[in-house]
């Protein structure tokens, strides 16, 4: 273990303090804006202390708004077949 | 054929709601191509999708009297699309577990995260303008294992509530948030090639 992380582990268990497994936990009701005051305060210490934890979120939320952007629109399919529509008229005439 | 083009879609419904068989097939025809393509977005196989959107169609002239416009025609079929798409997964399947560990954050044995830093130079909109990267993340939320892709689908690009979910997926609201969180963090790692790595 790096002496980075080593004193990051040391600090992370002071008291109400989160080490970064603890925070990983919080991150999706972070995003969510559904976590507590409490559990955000503790949250938001440890992100200001966390670099690691910090270039992790940022990557998170990125990723989930490319996901989103990436499928804003839907695209109509071109190869909409002639015999598929005349499958379902056909299915809808029989009911 | 009636031209429906130029009419309000008040018109359209209309004559749906009276069995008219032509504006039947211009509804299908014209939402047809739309409903396929997301059709397509959760079943893999061709053959799925198209049948997928055949019962979706008779599902929606079944149900057409109780349309009562409070949403587009259009996002009326998305929804009912969806949820032929699902019912047809779960007759497959059982959406059975897999696992996505090799892509879920890394701790040490302090419990630190051990993570590079990512310095983000194009923002969220630039890279998502350009069709490669487009390309590269439709295909990682595809390559995500087939109950986190659904999910996540369900819940970042459908946008349907935790509670909407896990009705749909028959999982617990508890359970739609562990499985979404752990989908979202396989997909951030299979877009870090999209991102540059601070300092280099």
């Amino acid at each position: 273990m790096s002496s980075h992380r080593k004193l990051k582990s040391w600090m992370f268990k002071l008291p109400t303090m989160l080490n970064c497994a603890e925070a990983e936990e919080l991150m999706h009701d972070h995003h969510e804006g559904d976590l507590p005051a409490n559990r955000r305060w503790r949250l938001n210490l440890h992100l200001k202390l966390c670099r690691e934890c910090t270039s992790y979120l940022a990557a998170y939320e990125n990723s989930i708004a490319l996901g989103q952007s990436a499928h804003s629109d839907v695209e109509p399919a071109d190869d909409l077949p002639d015999d598929l529509v005349a499958k379902i008229t056909a299915a809808r005439e029989q009911k | 054929m009636e031209d429906y083009q130029d009419a309000p879609e008040s018109t359209l419904v209309a004559a749906l709601q009276q069995e008219d068989a032509a504006a039947f097939e211009y509804f299908v025809r014209t939402f047809g191509g739309r409903a396929l393509a997301v059709a397509r977005r959760y079943l893999r196989n061709s053959d799925d999708a198209e049948d997928c959107i055949q019962d979706a169609f008779l599902q929606a002239f079944r149900n057409i009297e109780k349309f009562e416009q409070r949403s587009s025609l259009a996002t009326w079929l998305h929804r009912i699309v969806v949820n032929s798409a699902l019912m047809k997964l779960r007759s497959q399947t059982r959406l059975a577990e897999q696992s996505i560990d090799d892509l879920l954050p890394q701790f040490d044995t302090g419990e630190c995260r051990v993570e590079p830093s990512w310095r983000f130079d194009e923002s969220v909109e630039t890279l998502a303008a350009k069709g490669e990267a487009r390309r590269h993340v439709r295909d990682a939320i595809d390559s995500l294992p087939e109950n986190y892709r659904i999910v996540l689908l369900l819940r970042d690009i459908e946008e349907y509530r935790t509670d909407e979910t896990a009705e749909l997926m028959d999982m617990t609201p508890g359970s739609v948030k562990i499985t979404l969180h752990r989908a979202r963090s396989a997909l951030k790692k299979k877009l870090e090639p999209l991102f540059e790595r601070d300092g280099e």
